[in-house]
């Protein structure tokens, strides 16, 4: 029972991760009708932005380890939020009235811009999140001693999520959103700027996207440049596997899917988690094409 | 002065021209109506005043501001509201979050919720359906709901695009006599209509497009009385 209650919780922090990822896809994809390539590279740009500031700016020195993290963390989640904002600019807006294969081709193009500048600037290594950052106190509920750390990355993420749902459900411009989605020239008819909310999107998923990258530094404690690639695939899947287009559904898919992956794991193989989070993807796309949560026909995929 | 007035309109779509010099006015507090078969372009003229679809030359001038120079977001700013052509309302948000988004660039909370009230009193059936999802509405109630959308932006000039399409004649009826209401409280209303009949008892003044070309403009009573306006429009 201890071993499995673990694996759930550490299946509920690694998802947590996907989720925030996954948000970024499943709002852009909402909006524009495009799946953003580089959006799990903006992940990895995160954790580097992080990585930088804690310790080649010294900031892990500077300030106490929470009040250094939460810096870091609000100072990288606008850091890459600008950058989605300037890649939306660059990459995307030029090509918006040209057809959807060449914003995806254009996507590519950024996602290995982005790898490839991670490898020039940091190098092609592993590099190591200072440990001393992790909290090392252990919680204890109903009797299991849980690690702070993973508990922390449960919150964090449910935190944000939370706020986004509150956000797009109960203000004014979370509806525009939301309606831009749904028709943008009916949303232009009520007056809202289409541009300015689509920058938006590229600003809230990519914002998202960096917090949960220094999440993993600090969760994992190593990075390194192609993780924008592994963890993008999974959290795409997790979104894929909500729904795509459906906020809720990603949060839910990458949720599910941090859990089947390290029941697979625990009870299974760790060689094998891959091979069960897409054999369960297929297994859901086959009863469900839409996703768990996704009601529009997957046809504009 | 005109409130709104087109002069010379050509609209393309792609290569092909569908509106060929299309000049037309609306004075303010007038109801008028556009009438013509399906592809005459009376919806390309809609879209073309909310800046939906651009216009290959001539101008759209509203209270003397040249609306080519807006984008449609603005326009909606300047006073212009539509009723688009099949109702296009949110279908997995509710009533009430649709009609707030038609208010989205009223920033005064206190109109917003007399407005609100008012489209209340014109639409009952709204308000009792307030927290419903708009795509579970019927045609009909969709329809009202588009209507009441557009009129939460508060516009000086409401864009109707066939609000009778599809409903059941007691059910036009009653929406048409909405729309005297909503003209009585100074709303000038430009209607876009295949009821012809209906439309012109409505409407001050109306124009009947042909294939791109206004054929026809007067009164709505002389279009009702002219001899090939029955013929086409009236079914003799």
């Amino acid at each position: 029972m201890e071993f499995f209650v673990q694996q759930l919780l550490n299946g509920l922090a690694v998802g947590g991760i996907y989720a925030l990822v996954a948000l970024g896809y499943t709002m852009v994809y909402g909006v524009l009708k495009l799946i953003n390539f580089a959006h799990g590279d903006l992940f990895a740009v995160g954790a580097y932005l992080g990585l930088t500031l804690l310790v080649s700016c010294h900031l892990a020195q500077m300030l106490p380890p929470f009040a250094a993290v939460l810096l870091v963390f609000v100072l990288v989640a606008l850091m890459v939020a600008l950058i989605g904002y300037l890649l939306e600019r660059v990459a995307y807006r030029p090509l918006r009235s040209a057809g959807r294969l060449s914003a995806v081709v254009s996507a590519l193009g950024a996602s290995i811009f982005f790898e490839n500048a991670l490898m020039l600037i940091y190098g092609a290594r592993v590099f190591v999140y200072p440990d001393f950052l992790r909290p090392d106190f252990t919680v204890t509920i109903m009797g299991f001693s849980i690690p702070g750390m993973r508990l922390l990355v449960i919150v964090v993420s449910i935190v944000l999520m939370v706020a986004l749902q509150v956000f797009m459900l109960h203000t004014r411009v979370g509806a525009a959103i939301r309606a831009v989605a749904i028709d943008q020239g009916a949303a232009r008819l009520m007056g809202i700027n289409v541009n300015r909310i689509i920058s938006l999107v590229f600003l809230i998923g990519p914002g998202l996207g960096g917090a949960a990258g220094i999440l993993v530094g600090i969760y994992y404690g190593q990075i390194d440049f192609l993780m924008g690639w592994s963890y993008g695939l999974k959290a795409f899947t997790a979104a894929i596997l909500g729904g795509i287009g459906n906020i809720p559904g990603a949060m839910v898919g990458g949720l599910l899917l941090g859990v089947v992956e390290a029941m697979a794991s625990a009870y299974f193989a760790v060689a094998w988690k891959d091979a069960v989070a897409f054999f369960v993807l297929i297994l859901i796309l086959i009863v469900r094409p839409t996703g768990l949560l996704g009601e529009r026909t997957a046809d504009k995929l | 002065m005109a409130l709104l007035e087109i002069e010379d309109l050509h609209v393309c779509y792609g290569r092909v021209e569908v509106l060929h010099g299309i000049s037309l006015q609306v004075d303010e507090g007038e109801i008028v109506t556009l009438l013509g078969a399906n592809g005459a372009g009376k919806s390309t003229t809609l879209m073309s005043i909310s800046r939906l679809v651009n216009a290959k030359s001539g101008t759209i001038r509203f209270d003397g501001k040249d609306l080519g120079k807006y984008q449609s977001h603005e326009v909606v700013g300047l006073g212009i509201a539509q009723s688009p052509e099949g109702r296009r309302v949110f279908g997995t948000m509710t009533v009430e979050e649709n009609l707030r988004l038609g208010a989205f660039l009223v920033n005064n909370e206190a109109q917003k919720e007399s407005t609100l009230r008012w489209i209340f009193e014109l639409f009952p059936r709204l308000e009792e359906r307030r927290e419903q999802l708009a795509g579970t509405l019927s045609g009909g109630e969709q329809q009202m709901l588009a209507m009441g959308r557009a009129l939460m932006a508060q516009p000086r000039l409401l864009l109707l695009d066939e609000p009778s399409l599809g409903l059941a004649p007691l059910l036009v009826k009653s929406i048409f006599q909405t729309i005297r209401r909503i003209s009585e409280n100074g709303v000038t209303v430009l209607l876009v209509e295949q009821n012809a009949r209906a439309a012109l008892k409505l409407a001050n003044r109306g124009y009947v497009l042909e294939v791109g070309n206004v054929v026809m403009q007067d009164t709505a009573q002389a279009l009702l009385a002219n001899p090939s306006v029955r013929e086409a429009y009236l079914g003799g």
